[in-house]
Formats: structure tokens, C-alpha cells, sequence
């Protein structure tokens, strides 16, 4: 009885850093667009597109703790984390410009922030889609002993 | 229980340190405005710009604007009330910043009907008829002509003007000028050499107050 208790809150407390990776995350991109007035390019918006709704789903999986919400999250998470990876791919260059998906505005391919010399936006974005994914499939896999 | 109030107290932490990050930046832009303006004061006027007002007015509005931006022609006619309100109190100082494509064409358009003593005549007819010359925000300049007329300008002359260099590099200089001072929008005022707090038409007026109000008790 104490081990299931000990892994449902173990499970619970993955859920948890799930959901605060992904409020961080979209706080951060809000405070980037809405504050510092960096205008997000069509990718971006897709990428949000995955990671807002994150933020709700799994604070409702939270409480009361409901396993199944990995069914529901994952897939936003795992289509983030491609939309990232294809991003980042596009500012290295790995990806002929010809095929990037936007036309107008801010090009995808442009950095507008670089910190540390190395850390961009889409990169910050495919670390959090990659830890929000890892996190839930651990509570989907994991401490089910 | 326990997850409860760990998840509502990060909830919270997250909402005050995001409310915390936009006061501090939000001051910070403020700051580092308000000293580009001072630094940039020489940038700021410039003998060569089309001016309305009194020339020892104690108030002095710079304003870079772009004849293709909507906001710009709201704000237009607001400022002119303004000025209204507050006679021989306010000189508007215009400076260009055609940020949309093809916009500084139009402005060349407008310098050449400076040349013959319409230029804010040519100026208010532009902004009232923007719509049909700068169709989905792309400002075309076989369409300008069109709303001009009926103001006795000799379009010839105009076209003609133009291409002056006079003219080009007046428009560089502005475009220069807005780039030295960090103006990304338009319209951008300036109040006696202050940038706004915020953008809107409030603090624009609040701004002038204040400023009358410092003139008035020097």
C-alpha cells in the first residue's frame, strides 16, 4: 500500500514538472511577444499552438491525479517538439530555405535572439517539448510496480 | 493537499515573477527611451522638416510618420485638435518614417508639393483618401495623384521634383534619424524632446499638459 502511494505521487509530482516546464514555457513566450514585442514567425505560432493548451490539460490531469491524461497531452507534445525540431533545423540551415512554410512578416529562418552565444528561441522550445514528452512518458511507463 | 498547495503556490510564484519580469522591463525600456532621446536630441530636429505652428511655441510635438499607416491618420487630425485647444501653444515638427513598402515614394510625393506651398494641403488629402491610394496597406504611386488634384498643383513639376536629390536625401536623413532614436512604429511623438510613456493618444495629451504646465511657470 505504501509503494503504490509512494509511486502515484511520484507519478503525480513528474505530471507536475510536466505542467511547470510547460507554464514556463508559455509564460516565457508571452513575455517575449506581448512584452519585449518580438514578433513570433508563422512557426512559432504553431509551436505555441501546442504548448498553450498544455498548460490546461495537464493542470486538469493534476487534480484529482488522472494517469489518462498522457493519452491527451503526448500527442500535443510530441507535434511541438517536431515543429521545433524542424524550426531549429531551418535556422542551421539542415533544411533548404525553399521549403520553410512562411511567406510574409517575420522569416522562421531569421534568429532574433541568441543567448549565450548558442541559446535561441527554438531551441528553448524543443528542450521544453523534449522534457514535457520525457515527463509524460514517464508517468505513463513509469513507477507502475 | 499538499499537491494543492504546491501547485497553486508555483501558479502563483509564476504569475508574480512574469507581473515582476513586465514592470522591470517596461521601466527599463522606459528609461533607456527617454535617454536615446536625449542622445539622440541632435537626430530629433532637423532644419529640413515641415513644421505647423508658432516657431517660439513653448511646446514642440516631433512626430514620424508614415502617410501609408492607418494609426498615423487617426492620430492626424487628433493632434491638429490638440493644437487647437492650446493656440501659438504647440509646433508640430513632422518627420518621416515610411516603414511600409513604397511609402517613401509617397513621401517624395509630399516633399514635391512642399516645393509649391501645398504641402499640407497635399498632406491632409493623402491621409483622408488612404485607403484608395494604398490598397490592403501597399501604397501605390499611380494612385496618389488622383486625390491631389483639385489642390492646383502643377503635377508635372511635382513628378518631375520628385527624383530631386534634395528630396532623397531628406528622406534618408529622416529614415536615419528614426533608426538613431529605436522608432519601429508610427506614429512615434516626441514632446519636447520626451518620448511617450506608453503609446496612445492619452498620454500624448497627458505628456503636452504636463509640458504646458512646466512652460507656464518658467
Amino acid at each position: 500500500m505504501e509503494s503504490f502511494g509512494q509511486s502515484a505521487d511520484r507519478r503525480w509530482f513528474w505530471l507536475f514538472a510536466a505542467w511547470l516546464v510547460a507554464t514556463v514555457s508559455t509564460l516565457g513566450a508571452l513575455f517575449l511577444g506581448e512584452v519585449m514585442g518580438y514578433t513570433p514567425c508563422v512557426l512559432c505560432w504553431y509551436q505555441r499552438i501546442a504548448m498553450f493548451p498544455l498548460v490546461l490539460v495537464l493542470a486538469a490531469g493534476l487534480f484529482p491525479f488522472d494517469r489518462r491524461v498522457v493519452r491527451y497531452a503526448l500527442p500535443l507534445a510530441v507535434a511541438g517538439w517536431l515543429l521545433a525540431a524542424f524550426h531549429l533545423a531551418l535556422v542551421a540551415g539542415w533544411i533548404p530555405e525553399s521549403i520553410k512554410p512562411c511567406q510574409q512578416g517575420v522569416p522562421c529562418s531569421e534568429v532574433q535572439v541568441v543567448w549565450f552565444g548558442f541559446v535561441t528561441i527554438p531551441l528553448l522550445s524543443l528542450v521544453s517539448f523534449s522534457i514535457v514528452a520525457g515527463l509524460l512518458l514517464a508517468t505513463h511507463f513509469k513507477g507502475e510496480k | 493537499m499538499k499537491q494543492k498547495t504546491l501547485f497553486v503556490a508555483s501558479a502563483v510564484a509564476l504569475l508574480l515573477a512574469f507581473a515582476l519580469g513586465v514592470l522591470v522591463y517596461s521601466g527599463q525600456q522606459e528609461k533607456e527611451a527617454g535617454q536615446l532621446a536625449e542622445a539622440g536630441r541632435a537626430a530629433l530636429i532637423r532644419m529640413h522638416s515641415p513644421t505647423l505652428g508658432k516657431p517660439d511655441a513653448p511646446v514642440v510635438i516631433v512626430e514620424f510618420l508614415d502617410p501609408a499607416c492607418e494609426t498615423c491618420r487617426v492620430f492626424y487630425p487628433r493632434v491638429k485638435q490638440l493644437m487647437a485647444e492650446h493656440p501659438d501653444k504647440i509646433r508640430l515638427v513632422l518627420r518621416y518614417a515610411p516603414f511600409h513598402n513604397g511609402s517613401d515614394k509617397v513621401v517624395a510625393v509630399l516633399e514635391a508639393a512642399r516645393k509649391q506651398g501645398k504641402f499640407w494641403q497635399a498632406l491632409e488629402a493623402l491621409l483622408a483618401t488612404q485607403a484608395d491610394w494604398s490598397p490592403n496597406h501597399t501604397p501605390q504611386l499611380s494612385l496618389v495623384w488622383k486625390p491631389l488634384e483639385g489642390l492646383g498643383l502643377n503635377m508635372e513639376q511635382m513628378a518631375f521634383d520628385m527624383t530631386a536629390p534634395e528630396i532623397t536625401e531628406l528622406i534618408a536623413q529622416d529614415i536615419a534619424d528614426a533608426r538613431t532614436l529605436n522608432v519601429t512604429k508610427t506614429p512615434e511623438f516626441f514632446v519636447n524632446g520626451k518620448p511617450l510613456p506608453r503609446f496612445g493618444f492619452e498620454q500624448l495629451t497627458a505628456l503636452v499638459d504636463q509640458e504646458l504646465e512646466s512652460a507656464r511657470n518658467r
